[in-house]
């Protein structure tokens, strides 16, 4: 085989069968994933989204309007705060216990433990993680106490692990594992020669992940923060048990409009806030897919 | 033989700097003390929590009573627990192989053959993660009243088993393992592998089972602890939809008492770790190596990295 | 992908969800002819409900946990007499997913619900009316006249507390609340009072103990404003645990409930202001639905028998027949006489004066506690 005519292996592998219509069966490859997923996820999306312009009286766009209270606009601002800085942090640190994996044994004992451990608390939430950490550093926690034995007050101005900031405390706590679990297979992808490969050329450390390591890890880390962030922004029963008032989230408001029994069951309204946190989530989703692909230019 | 630095006339090669073994060991302790801080400081911050956990469940009633384990005892008393666990058992692993058989070739195929739908799929793959399960539940409803009518068609009470929650969790699943497993797809060479293996002649079952799979044992693994350990935790849509699995059984458990709760919880979560351990011993080979280059593609020129774009070209 | 074909999908998507969610199979309803019964006597007698309901084997209830107001006790009680499975679903649900898992169909839905009145009231179309051998002892003003609803137990709404992590050891009125030091962190509501009812109640008592009334909530907010000024209250969910571990050592909630925390906390006691004893009745309902129509009927004439009430008595929960019971002499006089003193005259919200509280709060509460 010559390559006279561009690589022959590649033609030959994709040839179209039959002559003419290739993109018709290479669809049907696709078929089984969509068709699942179709069935069971985006006709469940669809019912909710249409159900938001629906009320118990019939169509209507009130749900729609409601969105725009003011309590309703506290609660996605704290929401993407939230989501951002947990993700980011997240994606940070868990890169940094990522990398320190994915250079040692990969058979050892290490590396299977952590994994574990990770897969555990990526899973980790809800009533119980919000009691773990009142335990550790509520009012009444081991931590709290012995700092405050130390001559250490932590809460000088109030619990401060009820508001935003403890929350995002208490959501690294799932985030960094989640990390790990996704990014360390990016890692294990680097190979040793490519750091030789940059020595014996003559560059740094800060050259090599500068040039080398960092813009072929990033797409893998880019999507790895993505993943945390909706996965933050979706997070419901930690909020709920950790702040329980006043609706500081949206999942709690959609909670509230879909489970209060003083009157404030409201479907239609729940599956609004249901509608735009999916938009929220394409719209980021979108900065994400302009800002993969103006790192990864050079790839192509 | 070692070349301290630009010795062209020694035989050194082309005189460019090259690495002495001090430079090595240094930046091996560096690495080192790298990995042993970060270790250290997060593990801390993970493994506290817990011990706080465990020091409450074994707390006795009054100020001064002695630490006890009968919140601990009490978890065998519960009839349905065994239940509960074998249900969750049983998900856990039909979500994983459901999972591994939809993802990995339909990845793989849209790399190869349809890359405009990739775009398509990464949303698809976290639309789960943006709707909370609350809500999710609502849109599901009437899905599983179709599942439960024509399940039950099919065989007599197979549509209100517990296992037709498999559908739910493959769902949820997606976002953490299609993230998981394109992580390791972008660090091999799908296309030249592929490529390959099929000039060679092979299916391609051959092409995903014995080419493509073997060289991302670490994103597959990843994939299949993170459902393992999603179906296990899943607590909200099994409660919705009014099933008993392992954590509805828990927190009804932990109803009985604030000891006993945390006791459950606890030993929920050392549950699920010590599966998980096992489950990493599985699929392993024991001669495993950082990746080796497949036969397959032993045939074409190697590039090294000193090739620029051509090598890291990926799609 | 162009916008025209994206635009083309989500309508052909958005189609079928509408149909999806409009048409569903159709749900067989249980042809038994206890379907409809409306009471026992009606139907052949006490014989043939037990005689049907073991037939059927089984009964599904939700939102039920062991240690409200005695339910663990109830269950197995109920299951040892009869010998019928009961399944106890979502034991951390409330009132409104009580009346979603109804609407959910499918076998595993309640047969019975026990819900909070303003869901009650709010969802008569889901349930089936049925009247209890014991009917003509629930007071006219606690149940629907056809028995689509009937109450039966309630309480007095407190303030349960650790009396080792307050200052003074005791707190004797709503007013030891506020006080400066001593209680940073340590005060909360069983729920958001937008959305649990046990919440809502508390604001309203801290309404009434505070110059408000039944009709106006905004004195309770008020006071809760306060509270949250002096860095007393804490927006944490109470639970068992918190209570035992000292996170939340002052609880607003039923009296009923908060005495359960005794069992963690031996320093645990349960005030209801002397100015403010504001009661609420929970009220059962059969549903229309029900997968299980003659167990379900079997189970209200258990809840509703001497045995039934005297075990919710237990729970220090109030039941509905104790007035003709402690008549008739068959009230358990130990249980009754460990319930929580209140002396005075105890106020119900009406279904009105709760959607008022609840309109006032869902517009003032997040300012005032955020």
């Amino acid at each position: 085989m010559t390559a006279a005519t561009g690589n022959p292996v590649a033609n030959t592998a994709s040839r179209p069968l039959g002559g003419g219509r290739r993109i018709s069966l290479d669809w049907l490859g696709a078929v089984p994933f969509f068709g699942y997923v179709g069935l069971f996820l985006i006709l469940p999306t669809g019912i909710v989204v249409v159900g938001a312009f629906f009320s118990k009286e019939g169509p209507t766009l009130a749900n729609i309007s409601d969105l725009t209270q003011p309590f309703i606009i506290t609660s996605l601002i704290n929401s993407l705060l939230l989501s951002t800085i947990t993700a980011i942090a997240g994606a940070f640190f868990g890169a940094l216990m990522a990398y320190a994996l994915a250079t040692g044994n990969p058979n050892g004992a290490l590396r299977r433990i952590v994994s574990a451990a990770c897969g555990v608390l990526a899973q980790f939430g809800g009533v119980i993680l919000a009691f773990a950490f009142i335990a550790t550093i509520g009012l009444g926690g081991l931590v709290y106490i012995f700092l405050l034995n130390q001559g250490l007050d932590i809460y000088p101005n109030g619990v401060w692990l009820y508001t935003l900031p403890g929350l995002m405390l208490v959501y690294m706590y799932f985030q960094i594992p989640l990390m790990v679990l996704v990014f360390l297979p990016a890692l294990d992808g680097i190979r040793p020669q490519w750091r030789e490969a940059t020595e014996s050329l003559g560059g740094s450390t800060w050259q090599y992940w500068r040039y080398v390591a960092g813009p072929l890890l990033t797409p893998a880390f880019l999507g790895a923060t993505l993943l945390l962030f909706a996965n933050a922004f979706s997070a419901y029963a930690t909020v709920a048990a950790l702040v329980n008032q006043g609706g500081i989230v949206v999942p709690i408001q959609i909670a509230n409009a879909l489970q209060s029994e003083t009157g404030a069951h409201d479907p239609g309204f729940a599956k609004a806030l249901a509608l735009a946190m999916v938009i929220v989530v394409a719209i980021v989703m979108t900065l994400y897919a302009v800002l993969s692909r103006r790192t990864s230019k050079w790839l192509r | 033989m070692r070349c301290s630095r630009g010795e062209p006339q020694n035989g050194c090669g082309d005189g460019g700097p090259r690495w002495s073994n001090d430079v090595i060991r240094a930046r091996r302790l560096k690495l080192q003390i790298f990995r042993a801080v970060v270790l250290i400081l997060l593990g801390a911050f993970f493994l506290v929590p817990i011990g706080a956990m465990f020091e409450f469940s074994t707390r006795g009633n009054t100020m001064d009573a002695p630490r006890t384990l009968t919140y601990w005892a009490s978890i065998f008393t519960f009839p349905d627990l065994v239940q509960a666990i074998i249900a969750s058992l049983e998900l856990a692993a039909i979500t994983a192989l459901a999972m591994l058989l939809l993802l990995v070739p339909t990845m793989i195929w849209i790399r190869l053959r349809l890359p405009r739908l990739r775009r398509v799929m990464e949303f698809i793959c976290l639309l789960p993660l943006t709707i909370p399960a609350i809500v999710l539940v609502v849109g599901l409803l009437p899905i599983y009243l179709w599942v439960s009518f024509y399940g039950d068609s099919i065989y007599p009470g197979a549509g209100d088993s517990i296992l037709t929650l498999a559908f739910t969790y493959v769902i949820l699943v997606l976002p953490y393992t299609y993230r998981t497993l394109d992580a390791g797809l972008s660090a091999i060479d799908v296309k030249t592998l592929s490529e390959a293996a099929r000039s060679l002649g092979a299916g391609w079952p051959t092409v995903i089972l014995r080419v493509i799979v073997p060289n991302m044992p670490g994103a597959i693994l990843n994939a299949c602890l993170l459902s393992v350990a999603l179906v296990l935790g899943e607590f909200t849509v099994a409660n919705l939809l009014n099933f008993e699995n392992l954590q509805v059984a828990l927190v009804t458990l932990g109803r009985l008492s604030a000891g006993v709760s945390i006791a459950v919880a606890v030993a929920g979560l050392m549950f699920t770790f010590a599966l998980l351990i096992a489950l990493s011993f599985v699929g392993r080979p024991r001669t495993q190596t950082k990746l080796p280059p497949p036969k397959a593609i032993a045939a074409i020129p190697q590039v090294s990295a000193s090739d620029g774009p051509v090598w890291g070209q990926r799609t | 992908m162009n916008w025209h074909r994206i635009t083309r999908l989500g309508l052909v998507v958005g189609i079928i969800s509408l149909l999806a969610a409009a048409c569903g199979p159709s749900t067989a309803t249980s042809s038994s002819s206890w379907a409809t019964a409306t009471s026992a006597s009606g139907n052949g007698g006490m014989t043939a409900l037990i005689a049907a309901a073991k037939a059927e084997g089984q009964l599904n209830v939700i939102a039920l946990p062991p240690n409200w107001a005695n339910y663990g006790a109830i269950i197995s009680g109920f299951t040892a007499k009869y010998g019928i499975k009961i399944t106890s679903a979502n034991p951390s649900g409330n009132s409104q997913d009580e009346v979603n898992a109804i609407t959910a169909g499918t076998t595993r839905a309640p047969d019975v619900v026990d819900v909070g009145m303003a869901v009650a009231l709010a969802n008569t179309s889901l349930f089936a009316p049925y009247q209890v051998a014991t009917w003509n002892d629930i007071l006219a003003s606690q149940k629907e006249p056809t028995g689509l609803w009937f109450q039966d137990y309630g309480g007095y709404m407190s303030i349960g507390y650790d009396s080792s992590k307050v200052p003074g050891g005791t707190i004797s009125s709503m007013q030891d609340l506020l006080a400066t030091s001593g209680l940073k962190g340590k005060v909360a509501l069983n729920g958001d009072p937008t959305k649990a009812n046990a919440a809502l109640n508390g604001v309203m008592m801290a309404s009434l103990a505070n110059g408000g009334s039944l009709d106006a909530i905004s004195k309770g907010v008020d006071f809760f404003h306060k509270l949250n000024q002096l860095k007393n209250f804490t927006p944490v969910q109470a639970t068992d645990a918190t209570v035992k571990s000292g996170a939340t050592p002052v609880v607003f909630d039923w009296d009923y409930l908060s005495a359960a925390h005794g069992v963690d906390v031996p320093t645990w006691k349960v005030l209801v202001p002397q100015n403010a004893i504001l009661g609420g009745y929970y009220a059962q309902a059969i549903s229309k639905t029900a997968p299980h129509p003659a167990a379900a009927r079997l189970w209200e004439e258990y809840l509703y028998s001497d045995e039934g009430q005297n075990l919710w008595l237990k729970g220090l929960a109030r039941p509905v027949r104790m007035a003709a019971m402690t008549t008739a002499g068959t009230i358990d006089t130990a249980a009754a006489g460990k319930l929580p003193t209140a002396n005075g005259t105890p106020v119900f919200m009406s279904a009105t004066q709760a959607t008022t509280a609840n309109a006032y709060l869902n517009a003032h509460w997040a300012a005032a506690i955020g």
